[in-house]
């Protein structure tokens, strides 16, 4: 099986620990994944944004990147998701069919993380150490886009040492949504300040989710109020061993 | 004697000023939690929800997919049965009509039914210029009226009011319009439906014309169907001599059965109640029952442009549950009034937008005023995908723009990011330039955020919209691609 990272934009420039922990973790479950040089975004900022032209070149260097691989593993769940339902729309506003026949190829085999650890490699625990209160999230385009349901959750259960406390109204948007962080940025903020307020009730000294976009909001808000709360992608938590504390 | 959304700001500014309104908050969010907690207690009773929404869908589908032949049918079986069809192409011929029926029974008021139609159509508006009163019947709409306000909600439409504010209303300005408040007016919810029970009993009793919606017009029978829950809109379809109804189009239906499913899902997703508690049906007009002359408008007014959207077309289906307001995290913090329209929250998002064009500014702003968390869609009983339209509608802002002479900073930034994502070689030099901006950041950066990372400090521009409340690591100075050629990926 020939398995590519997708590490996304904002994890290559901005949370390059997370890509790192997804390597060191397939590599400890004894997959190899190569990192195509070629790859850069899924194009997702433009589409949600309504620039679909602009999305066209972007979705072209995807699947060029990408093509050729049985699985595309992405440390997103907002990214899995754009791969899966939105390329196919950039690829009908471009006309061309050899686009739209290339996205029905890359997409179905795109994977966010606990898909990929959970329906193909089939395991949950992958042998994690984290002795720390955690609490997690689930991003709305893991849970409503994708449906990863319990997959996350399961996998942290199976983490050694860990003390996972449920977020009360997890299943609500903590508001980060791209570029309407920026675009209704009040709205955004008192959105995020009610997700801090519920994570800092569970008293959890870190917060876990699938996408780094909506840990930067929360986090941004967690650390601006000296919280003492944490934020950590997944990958890292898995990724964590007695050896090599993340 | 009611406010109006013309001339609203865009979204973003309106939402800013809701959001300083602390009594709106509050009011809102236990609001907005009570209904959606009931919602969600009696769906999950529910087995086979999901065939039902699916069952919903097809209905409205199929309507919609015919509508010209099923409206055809419509106005064959109502003035079979009794009841005068008019067309109206726009608001402003629908409340001509309206005011002609009136001003041909010589009549200076109208009671009126709880009805989405005739708000958005600026009705009671259009009356009042002829100098005829049009009286709002729903309690909450009444309110609303009474209060000079404006609706905020589909479904409760006062939902931005608490039972303090509203005896505060009712006290103030019953008497201006008939009978008083009683002196010993309290704020228990009981007491105010009484008050407002024996202020509205005048109106029905006096009223010869009467206003209303429907929630769907059988084809084939020429039934109209109105589903409220307090029985004053049974009131009005019941007494009065004359009754007009202002029907969009897209709540045709085919058949009397296709009722069956659509009045399983609405109480359970607008309500939370198992079972809807006056479902109000006619068919033209009845010999010595009800009303003796029965008039149906057919509301255009932007339907048929957005009927031929095809991906919009799927709002065409929505029955004014409201499931998708109660659950939206936005409309729960910044209420109905910062969307500008009788129309709020995720299905007021995409649907201003499809019946009216993405000309102004304000209509423009309303497919951004969603995170597009889809909670909207996974309530909507009829299955109105409402991101994937969200997303659509900002398609069509922006392609609105792609003439202008003076691009907007935010295409200019799009464009630049779509030209350094279209090579990697462009995207790593990006990076490295931003991992030397995030040296020259973190030297000059006081915080250190939780588990040990720099931040960036307060950013200038654009940015300062994220950094004026939240933190922003500073861009790491080893980007994961160059990590990966230093290191082949881990290995060396």
């Amino acid at each position: 099986m020939r398995v590519a990272l997708q590490v996304t934009c904002v994890n290559d420039a901005m949370f390059p620990d997370t890509g790192k922990a997804v390597v060191r973790l397939l590599r400890r479950l004894g997959v190899e994944v190569d990192f195509p040089q070629a790859q850069t975004c899924c194009g997702q900022p433009m589409v949600n944004t309504g620039y679909l032209d602009e999305a066209v070149p972007v979705v072209r260097t995807f699947v060029d990147a990408f093509a050729g691989y049985d699985a595309i593993v992405t440390p997103s769940g907002s990214c899995a998701g754009s791969a899966r339902h939105q390329h196919s729309i950039v690829a009908d506003r471009s006309g061309d069919p050899a686009l739209v026949a290339a996205v029905a190829e890359t997409g179905p085999r795109t994977y966010e993380l606990s898909e990929f650890l959970v329906d193909v490699l089939g395991v949950t625990d992958v042998g994690a150490y984290f002795p720390h209160r955690v609490t997690y999230h689930p991003t709305c385009h893991s849970l409503r886009m994708l449906g990863v349901g319990d997959r996350p959750t399961r996998l942290l259960e199976a983490v050694r040492g860990i003390e996972l406390v449920d977020l009360p109204n997890a299943t609500e948007c903590c508001g980060f949504g791209g570029t309407f962080a920026l675009k209704n940025a009040d709205t955004s903020i008192a959105m995020g300040a009610d997700k801090a307020r519920h994570v800092r009730d569970t008293g959890a000294e870190v917060l876990v989710a699938g996408d780094n976009s909506c840990l930067m909001h929360v986090g941004g808000l967690l650390s601006r109020q000296r919280a003492g709360v944490r934020v950590m992608h997944l990958a890292e938590v898995l990724a964590s061993t007695e050896e090599n504390d993340a | 004697m009611s406010g109006t959304f013309v001339g609203m700001p865009a979204f973003p500014t309106a939402a800013r000023e809701a959001l300083g309104d602390t009594q709106l908050r509050r009011n809102l969010a236990h609001a907005t939690h009570t209904i959606r907690d009931k919602r969600a207690a009696v769906v999950a009773e529910v087995e086979d929800w999901e065939d039902l929404r699916l069952a919903g869908a097809a209905v409205k589908e199929a309507a919609l997919r015919d509508l010209a032949t099923h409206l055809e049918t419509l106005e064959e079986s109502l003035t079979r049965a009794g009841a005068t069809v008019h067309w109206a192409r726009d608001a402003e011929e629908a409340c001509a009509i309206v005011a002609e029926v009136a001003r041909s029974h010589g009549v200076d008021e109208v009671v009126k039914v709880k009805s989405m139609a005739t708000g958005e159509i600026g009705l009671n508006e259009a009356l009042e210029a002829e100098g005829i009163l049009a009286w709002e019947t729903d309690l909450a709409e009444l309110i609303v009226q009474l209060g000079d306000d404006l609706p905020s909600h589909i479904l409760v439409p006062a939902i931005h009011r608490n039972r303090a504010e509203v005896r505060e209303i009712f006290r103030r300005r019953m008497g201006d319009v008939g009978r008083p408040a009683p002196d010993d007016l309290t704020d228990e919810p009981a007491v105010l439906a009484g008050a407002a029970r024996e202020h509205l009993r005048e109106k029905f009793l006096r009223a010869k014309v009467a206003v209303s919606g429907a929630n769907f017009a059988v084809a084939d029978t020429g039934t109209l169907v109105v589903v409220e829950s307090e029985g004053n809109g049974r009131m009005c379809l019941t007494l009065p001599e004359v009754l007009v109804s202002v029907v969009g189009i897209e709540k045709v239906v085919a058949t009397w059965s296709d009722l069956d499913p659509m009045l399983r899902l609405l109480p359970r997703s607008s309500t939370g109640e198992r079972m809807n508690p006056y479902t109000s049906t006619w068919s033209g007009v009845t010999p010595g029952d009800g009303p003796q002359e029965v008039h149906v408008v057919l509301l255009d007014n932007g339907r048929t442009r957005a009927l031929a959207d095809d991906v919009g077309r799927q709002a065409l289906r929505c029955i004014r549950c409201s499931a998708c307001l109660n659950v939206c995290p936005v409309y729960e913090r910044v209420g109905g009034h910062a969307y500008g329209s009788v129309y709020p929250g995720p299905i007021g998002a995409i649907l201003n937008p499809l019946l009216n064009g993405v000309a102004d500014e304000q209509t423009a702003s309303l497919p951004y005023a969603s995170s597009l968390c889809g909670a909207c869609f996974e309530v909507c009983p009829v299955r109105i995908d409402i991101p994937s339209v969200l997303v659509d509608q900002r398609a069509a802002v922006v392609d609105s723009h792609r003439g202008d002479r003076v691009p907007k900073a935010e295409a200019v930034a799009m464009k630049t990011a779509a030209w350094a994502f279209s090579d990697s070689r462009r995207l790593a030099w990006a990076e490295k330039a931003s991992g030397l901006a995030g040296r020259v950041l973190g030297r000059f950066s006081r915080t250190t955020l939780p588990g040990g990372r720099t931040a960036a400090g307060r950013l200038p521009g654009p940015a300062a919209g994220w950094t004026g409340a939240r933190d922003l690591p500073a861009p790491p100075t080893e980007s994961f691609r160059e990590w990966w050629d230093r290191t082949d990926g881990g290995r060396t």
